[in-house]
């Protein structure tokens, strides 16, 4: 599940280009999840800041 | 705003704005929709672009020139310095500009040439017929609109969503993303005449360190890092604060910014039934510089153009709106993106020791005009011992 740390994201929208799923969606401030995520992590990857993780559920 | 306009733009950038008053001013009617709730801010950009290339879109205006830029400087890794003056850096050398006023002069224009112009306003799916785009479902303010075009220009940004929903792939391969954050210091010693780029793996790994002026003891001070190198602990905003601590340790950040710059390809093809995509959305970055203002804007108009020629004649069609594709593929922005995505893809298998001996080798060069293809024909001469992949560089651009 990918979870996103506002406080961290400063929405640029980095992450929204790379996800091969167009699950992301940037509205002005606020980065959301819109779509099927597959927890690649590849969004998790390019953010400059650190904002985004997948954390595996057990 | 009407339900119905000959052209609808996606996206109040550069890229939106010129082709929103390009349509407008051919007689279309148009309708430029910015998703924020201003034109030109949040600010993503290093504000660079090349002097000659922007006067062919707008007359130079003090208003949003915040610095006249003389020389280039690129640092390697050893700290050897590669300086060049801008009677040889050409358009590698111009303006730090204030994007915040730029783009909303730009906008102005378009809103000036007749487009409708609403910002807070943004497209959440095409309307779709038959497979072509016929418009756009908007929330207008959370209100939703449907609005009906003959072509939409998507000039949606990095992100580049509307082409996405309407079938076509535009995602951006991680290893072509350069991750990015930048701060706007104050306080610092600077030649406010130089934009410098600062090269190494531990500095920006498969990408560049930028200090670009924006005035006296004030400038972007910012960084780009390939994606596939970015991981936790070591993410750009790492890297530029290290960078920070040494060089500008007294200095004040006055605005945080990050951003994504792709510098893939460009997307196979920018056009579909009905629909033609523009700037960063279409992935025309130059894949060297990471730079975007022009192309963006070249791209844009050109849509522009070739909308009012594809309304006027009744057909947009992806087979008719498909000499937009081709037109900006063969023009000189296009070509300079083929090439230099090959020298790209090489430069990034450097390693420092390479970086520091080509850099040393081009210590005391003396071009008169500063050519891609020049410099690698220097760099051949002077490194015997790199001679088998410098050529095969050249002959991958030949």
């Amino acid at each position: 599940m990918l979870t996103i740390n506002r406080d961290i994201c400063g929405y640029c929208g980095c992450c929204v280009a790379v996800c091969p799923e167009g699950a992301l969606e940037l509205i002005d401030a606020y980065l959301s999840l819109e779509g099927d995520c597959i927890s690649c992590g590849i969004c998790a990857r390019a953010c400059p800041l650190g904002a985004l993780e997948v954390v595996h559920e057990e | 705003m009407k339900n119905r306009y000959d052209v609808l733009v996606v996206g109040g950038g550069p890229a939106g704005a010129l082709a929103a008053r390009t349509a407008a001013e051919a007689g279309l009617s148009a309708c430029l929709v910015e998703k924020r709730p201003a034109i030109g801010t949040p600010v993503r950009c290093a504000e660079g672009i090349g002097k000659e290339l922007l006067k062919d879109f707008i007359e130079p205006d003090e208003r949003w020139i915040a610095a006249d830029i003389r020389r280039a400087r690129i640092i390697a890794p050893s700290g050897d310095t590669i300086k060049l003056e801008q009677h040889q850096a050409g358009n590698e050398v111009g303006y730090v500009i204030d994007r915040k006023v730029f783009d909303r002069e730009l906008v102005w224009r378009a809103a000036e040439a007749g487009s409708d112009v609403f910002v807070k306003t943004r497209a959440v799916a095409p309307i779709m017929e038959n497979g072509a785009v016929k418009g756009a479902r908007l929330l207008a303010c959370g209100q939703p609109v449907d609005v009906r075009a003959d072509v939409v220009v998507a000039a949606d940004g990095v992100e580049s969503k509307f082409a996405r929903w309407a079938g076509l792939d535009t995602t951006v391969p991680l290893g072509d993303m350069m991750s990015c954050a930048q701060y706007l210091m104050t306080d610092i010693p600077i030649d406010a005449e130089s934009t410098d780029f600062y090269l190494g793996r531990d500095i920006a790994p498969e990408g560049y360190l930028w200090v670009f002026p924006k005035g006296d003891r004030t400038a972007n001070v910012g960084i780009g890092i390939s994606g596939r190198q970015s991981r936790d602990g070591s993410r750009a905003r790492h890297y530029l604060d290290r960078f920070v601590a040494e060089n500008f340790p007294d200095g004040k950040v006055i605005e945080h910014i990050v951003g994504g710059v792709s510098v893939c390809k460009p997307l196979p093809c920018t056009v579909a039934d009905g629909l033609m995509i523009a700037g960063d959305a279409a992935r025309v970055v130059d894949p060297i510089t990471g730079g975007g203002i022009f192309n963006a804007m070249f791209t844009g108009r050109m849509a522009g153009q070739v909308a009012s020629e594809c309304i006027s004649a009744g057909d947009c069609s992806a087979g008719a709106l498909m000499k937009y594709d081709e037109a900006w593929r063969v023009s000189r922005m296009g070509k300079t993106i083929e090439r230099n995505y090959k020298v790209k893809d090489y430069f990034v298998t450097l390693d420092d020791a390479k970086l520091n001996t080509l850099a040393a080798s081009l210590a005391n060069i003396d071009m008169k005009e500063f050519k891609v293809s020049t410099l690698i024909m220097e760099l051949i001469k002077r490194n015997p011992k790199m001679l088998m992949e410098l050529r095969a560089l050249k002959n991958s651009l030949a």
